[in-house]
């Protein structure tokens, strides 16, 4: 394994690839910060069991990514830069209280459940492979973090104004979800991905119904954050990979 | 035409066991898909149940281990991901299992429910009561959620309908 960065020749499909892979292991890295710390033990297995289906999910597109690009799923995961990490940057945030923890999971699931159900269709079989397992398991991540925050939201005063305040946090990185550029464009046009215009009826009558029975209100048009998906992240991936990453950059190549 | 050395080798690596679900092999739960031989070489075939199912390599190991205690020593583990494994690949008699051991087995069907929808409840495997309640979705492993009988009291893991 060489010990330095490594720069990857991103054609359409292994971009692709990595934007799906990366938003599934930070966003499990996120959830697995929470081993240890969760409100109830039930609370506690639930947050572990997502994160392992992302982390999971993840090693099968990196697995897949490094076919095509010539890397192993490790070094795709331990040897690049945060300029060449492709999620977006929703889910790099930190984790905040329990209500934005759970309130992230609602807002990417929503999304990704309809774009893992529509890959499943993809032109490309390894891709639909992978999706027929992520489309099973986010549907249980969906409705888990759906359940919960109708509880916060429509629970306490304190849960309701977390949830709330959570929501006003997050709703400007949701529209990154939806953004789609050349390369985007390349794998629609070939059958190989869904096109994240066709999701957002899905998305929004999801956020709809969940935020109502949550007594929330759905926050009104607003600038939405984006760089992710070009490299362009918050300072808080530095972090984040600063840990993911640490024992690979110093002990290369280290096994056990 | 299935050759001895397949014959041997099939049977050898039917028995390697779940490690997380000891009283389950493979084949009962649908993970072994085929085992053939091309060019000399024993390959079997593997799903995963789950993306992050942390057993898989585990079960790798253990086959290729299957394979050389049975005296092949070139053969060679392949995952596959399609098709999909479901819960409907679980044998009658991996279900059978599952329930003697304390677990409730998954419906016979696997389906997609509404959002909201109430999970169909399993009888209790301990004394058969249909009136149990689910605890929590997500279970001490990937595949089983937590739930509770309402008649025995007991709490149990049922397998997941995927
Ligand atoms: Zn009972």
């Amino acid at each position: 394994m060489p010990t330095t960065s490594i720069t990857l020749d991103e054609t359409p499909l292994v971009l692709h690839l990595l934007r799906r892979a990366d938003d599934a292991l930070i966003l499990g890295h996120r959830l697995s910060e929470w081993t240890g710390h969760a409100p109830t033990l039930e609370e506690e297995l639930a947050l572990a069991n997502m994160a392992l289906d992302l982390i999971g999910q993840a090693r099968l597109l990196y697995a897949y990514a490094g076919s095509l690009a010539g890397h192993d799923e490790d070094q795709l995961a331990y040897l690049r830069d945060a300029r060449a990490w492709r999620n977006c940057l929703l889910v790099e945030l930190p984790n905040g209280d329990f209500a934005q923890t759970i309130l992230r999971i609602v807002l990417f699931s929503a999304f990704m459940d309809p774009c893992w159900q529509a890959t499943t269709r993809s032109a490309d079989p390894t891709l639909a492979a992978i999706a027929a397992k992520a489309e099973k398991e986010v549907a249980y991540h969906l409705r888990h973090s759906a359940e919960w925050l109708i509880r916060l939201g429509d629970g306490t005063e304190e849960s309701h104004r977390r949830a709330e305040a959570a929501l006003d946090a997050l709703w400007p990185y949701s529209g990154e979800l939806f953004e789609a550029d050349a390369a985007d464009q390349a794998m629609i046009d070939a059958g190989i991905a869904p096109d994240p215009a066709t999701l957002r009826g899905t998305w929004d009558a999801t956020l709809a119904d969940v935020l109502a029975r949550a007594t929330l209100a759905r926050p009104g048009d607003t600038w939405m954050q984006t760089g992710g998906r070009t490299g362009r992240h918050t300072e808080h991936l530095g972090y984040l990979l600063a840990d993911l990453q640490y024992l690979q950059r110093a002990y290369p190549g280290a096994t056990w | 035409m299935v050759s001895e050395r397949v014959r041997r080798a099939r049977e050898a690596v039917s028995t390697v066991v779940d490690p997380e679900i000891p009283v389950l092999t493979i084949a009962d739960l649908g993970v072994l898909r085929d085992v053939t031989e091309q060019d000399g070489t024993v390959e079997v075939t593997i799903t995963p149940t789950y993306s992050g199912c942390p057993a898989m390599s585990v079960i790798a190991l253990e086959v290729e281990l299957a394979l050389a205690h049975a005296g092949i020593e070139d053969g060679r583990v392949r995952t596959v991901l399609a098709p999909a494994w479901t819960t409907d690949w679980l044998t009658a008699e991996g279900r059978r299992k599952l329930a003697e051991f304390g677990i409730a087995p998954p419906e016979a069907t696997s389906s997609r429910r509404a959002l909201f929808g109430e999970p169909a409840a399993p009888p209790c495997p301990r004394c058969g009561s249909g009136d149990t309640e689910q605890i929590s979705a997500f279970g001490s492993t990937a595949c089983k959620a937590l739930w509770r009988c309402r008649t025995c009291r007991e709490p149990f893991d049922a397998f997941k309908c995927h």
